[in-house]
Parts: C-alpha cells; structure tokens; sequence
C-alpha cells in the first residue's frame, strides 16, 4: 500500500512538473507585455523599463522559469502584479466559492443523469427513452453560458426567484449561499448531466446483455430486481470514468460561467488575470486546476477498486 | 399426465430480414427421473428451446404452443408468477462459466439468492444450505469459497458452483444448456457425471443440450435431434444410436471422428461433412428444414412438412422425414461396411 502511494505520488509530481512547463512555456508565446497592461499605452519608455527591471521580466526565460518553481518550492507562491497582494491570498478567497460550485454541479450531474440514464435504459426504444435521449440530445448541444443567460433572464429577472448574479458569503448563511450558486450550478451541470445520462444509459443497456444477468433472471430475480442488484454496479465502472473527467470539464466551465453570474471564483480570477497579464496568477491557478484534475483521477482509480472486487488497489 | 410437456411449442424471432422460425412445432414430453438430449448444430434452435422453457427468450421472440408443467401452461403465466417458477421449478445451468456468475458478488451471494427470493430462508439458513450444496458439488473448503469471487476459482469449480446454484431450490427441471462445452477435457466428464449423479439422486428431470454426440450417448436415455428448428428425429439413446433413421441423424454421427474405426484406411481418410452450409433461419424451406443438404430430398420435400413415422414402434423412437425407406437404405449398407 505504502509503495502503491509513494508510486502514484511521484506520478503527481512528475505530471505537476510537466503541466507547469506547459503553462510556463504557452504564457511566454502569449502577446502582451504585462508593463504595458499595468502602466496603461500612455506611459514613458522609462518606466515600462523600471517596472520590467522590478518584475524581473528581462531575466532569461528558464531563469524566470526556475524561480518561479523555487519559490513555490518554499511556499513563495509569487505576488499578483494588478492587486500587489500574494496570490495565495486571492485563490483562498475564491476556492471557497468555486469548489463548492463545482461539488455542487457534479452533486446535480450525478443524481439528474443516473436517474434518467437507467429509467431510459429500463424503457429501451419506448417513448420514455426516446424523449430522455432527445432531451439530452438538446442538452449536450446547448452552449452552458447562453443557457446561464437564459436562466438568469427566466428564474430571475422574469420569476424573480434568484438574483441575477452575485454570491452571497457563507458567513451569511448557507443556504443563501447555496441559493446564490444554484443557477450557476445547473448551468454547469446541464451539459455534463446530459453526457453522463447518455453513458449511463447505454451501459446499463450493455450490461443487460451480460450472461451473468441472464442468470440472475434464470434463478427467477425480475427485471427491477436484476437492475438493482446485479446491472447497476457493474454499469458503474464505465460511468464513473466519465465522471472522473467530467470533473476537469466542470472547473474549466466555471472560468466562463462565473462570468456570466459575476461570481467572484478562481474562474473570475483567472480570466480577468489572463486579461490582465498576471502572470504569477495564471500560472499559479492553471497548475492548482491540473493538480486537482489529477486528484480527482487517483480517486477514480481507487474507487474502481473498491467497486470491483478483480482489481486490486495497487493494480490501479 | 407427464411433468413436462411441450405441445406444438413455435418460438419466431422478428428480425431485420423478416420472422425467423426459431423453433418449429416441437414437441416432447419427460418424466421425473427422465434424462433428455437434445442433439443439433449451432443454430438449429436447441438453445431457443430451453430459453423459451424459461420465458427468458429475447425481446423480438414470440412464443405459441403449450408447455405444460405439472398441468400448468407455462405461456399462460404472467411475468411475476414465472419469476416464481425461474430458478425455483425450473433450473438451468448455462454454457460459459466463466461469464455467468456475476464477477462483483461473492460465490456466497450468489448460490443464496434463489434461496432467498424462492425460499423465504434466512440469510443464515441459507448460508448454511450453500455450504451443504457446495460440498456436494465437489467444492474444497466450501465454507471459505463462500466468499470468494468467480475470478478466484478455475472455470471447473465455477460449473460446479453454477450447478450448485441451480440445485438450491430443488427444481424439478434442470436443464443444461452445453454445460461441459467451454471446459477442459479432462474436466468435462467430472461435471457430466456429477450433473447426472444428481439428476439420479433428486430424482428431477433433465435436459441435456448438446452438438457433443458423445456427452449424449454417456448421459441420457432419450435423445431428440434438431434441425433448423424442427425435431427431425426422437427415440431412446440405444435405439436412435443403432438406426440412425433420419439422413441428418446420420450425416452428424458421419461427421464424428473416428479413432481406428476406419483399420488402415482411417487414417488418412478425409472427415465426413454434411455438404452445404447451415441456412440462415429466414431462408429455410417451409417443408422439410434439411432439404436443401438432405442427399435423398426430392422435388416435394421443400414444400411439404414432413410426416413422422415410427422407426421401432414400443420404443418411441420416431422419426420425420418424407422417405424413410430411403434413408433406411441409405443407412443399411455404411452399417454392413463396419
């Protein structure tokens, strides 16, 4: 076990360290001098060079490169060149927003897909099924911020139910919070929940066929007790590799829609840093989205040994 | 009144291409303590058969007839009530071990479960019962293999675990469809006289579903042959083994190998096979099905259903073909050549 965790530890760095190139080396290609965005095209040739001589964007690019990693290495996570402030500071602030979002999506893809993927599946090429699939259909072609607009324009400008952006504070109370993160939610969810139905659907269809389930209805279970017992558990290792990536689609959907809903996010964050030209806050916000994109992944693997009994957890 | 009987049982699949006959006017009866085989190549129906015993046949089937279980019709039953009769008056072991027991349950919760629905055992009891079953299936160490999982035991001990399954309930059916097929060699006699061990014992009816004319000669007492869905030939072992009276009957004991039957010449003699191919089901006459390979087959034989005649009368041992004397003769002089 210990060996199985050192083994996929040093996978996270490795991977980690890769990823950081990646974005080091993407950002360097980006146009744009960060002076220039700071000081505004008005300013003198004289103090675009003193505020590049004091960012140290004149170093050499594998200079720049090694300290950034250096500092990280010692818990220097830089400070963001458009507030002054250490980045930590500006992605704690908004992680309590944007993973809960993102929990909070998922939590809704789960619970909406699953249940439509096996009722579909359980009406196979009925009208329950066809009007499941052509829904979902819909879903996965629908663009999620335009969907946001449009249940912003529906559920709160029309209905009035929701305001039409903002977050409220947890400290204000949890369900106004939860409240508040609940368009932007189901915007998020709408196209992932329709993918994942979709998977659902067609592998619990493909388990159906399995031999083992036709024993289960020789030794007289009905077709619902066969589903529950015998289809479902065996359908899941497919659905939650699905999941698993789904939840990298999810951080990155939340850049676009906590936009639409002006939530102040890590998503908010990093597209007004690009904006910006922030550097160290791009950076540092990229490689914390690919870490937890790797996290989710080893507990997928786990999670598959926990399912099925073949595989063992140092197999992962 | 016979345990089991199935009257003019028509089992049509709506394909792509049009109904497919699956099973065509087949009928049969058997006894407790009665053994049955039934003999064919892939496609002529065998497994359709023993599906539509179940009511377990795919979504596109249909089923006319009658099987009649202690009297009951089987087709007139509603789904619930035949879940009550899956599994718990009716049993069977299946072809492919290795895929048919559920691979994320335990071999424990498997051989319990039709206890438990049927039964209304506790989970105790019919733990209990599962060891006693295990055991007697040849399992090693059966309290421990409870919880072990399928892909921990070899592809013999899963057959044995399936037969453990389908004794749980003491059906009065059991019917094995290939059930030594996907085994090793020197494991399929193990499981053949172990299923029929226990068939003597409970004193239950089997079906035996086969294409190994060999595992049917070992293993039961009436022997019924198909052919593109249709019974060509039915009679007791001995007697059908001796007559061999319908020429598909013939072509497929011709088609086995022989070791030193042939003297010198067996050798390098080449195997006999049935000319032609297997017909798809859409395509087959609606007379006699083997026409189209049957090397005695006339002009009227296509188009006309063929009528059954006796081949040893106080035996039972029929046959359906439109020339019987033909393929009397035909059979005659190979028999005089041995």
């Amino acid at each position: 076990m210990s060996v199985f965790l050192a083994k996929r530890f040093l996978t996270f760095v490795a991977t980690l360290l890769g990823a950081s190139i990646v974005v080091f080396l993407v950002l360097e290609i980006l146009p744009g001098d960060p002076s220039m965005t700071l000081l505004g095209a008005d300013a003198d040739e004289e103090a675009y060079a003193a505020l590049r001589l004091k960012l140290g964007l004149d170093d050499p690019a594998f200079v720049r490169y090694f300290e950034w990693m250096w500092g990280m290495f010692h818990g220097d996570f830089g400070v963001s060149y458009a507030y002054s402030v250490p980045v930590m500071e500006l992605v704690w602030g908004s992680l309590g927003l944007t993973v809960p979002l993102a929990m909070f999506a998922m939590a809704i893809t789960v619970v909406v897909a699953l249940g439509l993927g096996v009722f579909a599946a359980s009406r196979h090429n009925k009208p329950g099924d066809y009007v499941i699939m052509t829904i979902s259909q819909l879903g996965i072609a629908v663009p999620n911020f335009w969907f946001g607009i449009l249940l912003i324009l529906f559920f709160a400008v029309n209905l009035g139910w929701f305001k039409a952006g903002g977050f409220i504070q947890w400290e204000d109370g949890i369900w106004l919070a939860l409240k508040s993160l609940f368009l932007p939610a189901i915007a998020l969810a709408t196209v992932q929940a329709a993918i994942l139905a979709r998977t659902t659907r067609s592998a619990v269809l493909e388990t159906f066929r399995e031999d083992y389930v036709r024993t289960a209805r020789a030794k007289g279970l009905t077709r619902s007790q066969t589903l529950w017992r015998h289809v479902l558990r065996n359908a899941l290792i497919p659905v939650i590799t699905v999941m698993g990536l789904q939840f990298a689609n999810l951080l990155a959907g939340t850049i676009v829609i906590e936009s639409v809903f002006s939530l102040p996010g890590l998503g908010k964050l990093v597209f007004q840093a690009i904006a910006n030209r922030d550097m160290p806050v791009v950076k540092d916000i990229v490689l914390l989205l690919a870490g937890m994109v790797i996290v989710v992944n080893f507990i997928v693997d786990v999670t598959y040994a926990v399912i099925d009994p073949r595989l063992k957890v140092h197999d992962v | 009144m016979a345990l089991l009987e199935v009257k003019n049982l028509d089992v049509t699949l709506a394909t792509s291409r049009g109904p497919a006959r699956a099973v065509r006017n087949l009928s049969f009866d058997l006894d407790r303590g009665q053994t049955l085989g039934i003999v064919g190549e892939s496609g002529c129906g065998k497994s359709m058969t023993a599906l539509a015993l179940l009511g377990l046949l795919p979504e596109n089937g249909v089923t006319t007839g009658s099987i009649n279980l202690d009297g009951q019709d089987l087709l007139t039953l509603n789904e619930d009530a035949m879940c009550g009769v899956r599994g718990n008056r009716i049993s069977m072991i299946f072809q492919e071990p290795m895929t048919s027991l559920n691979p994320l349950h335990t071999i424990g919760r498997q051989v319990t479960e039709p206890m438990l629905i049927h039964q209304g055992m506790t989970r105790d009891q019919a733990r209990d019962e599962a060891v006693r079953l295990l055991e007697r299936v040849g399992i090693a160490s059966a309290a421990q293999r409870l919880d072990s999982f399928p892909h921990q035991l070899s592809g013999g001990q899963r057959q044995r675990v399936m037969i453990a399954m389908a004794l749980s309930c003491k059906p009065d059916v059991l019917i094995a469809d290939e059930p030594t097929t996907a085994l090793d060699v020197t494991i399929q006699g193990q499981i053949l006289d172990l299923i029929a061990d226990i068939v003597a014992e409970a004193g239950m009816a089997l079906i035996l579903i086969s294409h190994d004319l060999g595992v049917i000669a070992e293993t039961v007492d009436r022997v019924l042959v198909m052919y593109g869905g249709a019974g060509v030939e039915t009679g007791p072992t001995a007697s059908l083994f001796e007559h061999l009276a319908h020429p598909y009957t013939q072509g497929l004991f011709a088609a086995v190998p022989k070791l030193g039957s042939g003297g010198r010449r067996g050798q390098g003699a080449r195997l006999a096979t049935i000319p032609g191919l297997v017909p798809e089901l859409v395509d087959l006459p609606t007379g006699c099905t083997f026409a189209d390979r049957c090397n005695i087959a006339d002009g009227q034989c296509a188009g006309t259903v063929p009528t059954v005649h006796d081949v040893a009368e106080d035996a039972g041992h029929r046959v359906a073909c439109l020339k019987p004397d033909d393929a009397k003769r035909q059979f005659a002089p190979a028999e005089a050549g041995r």
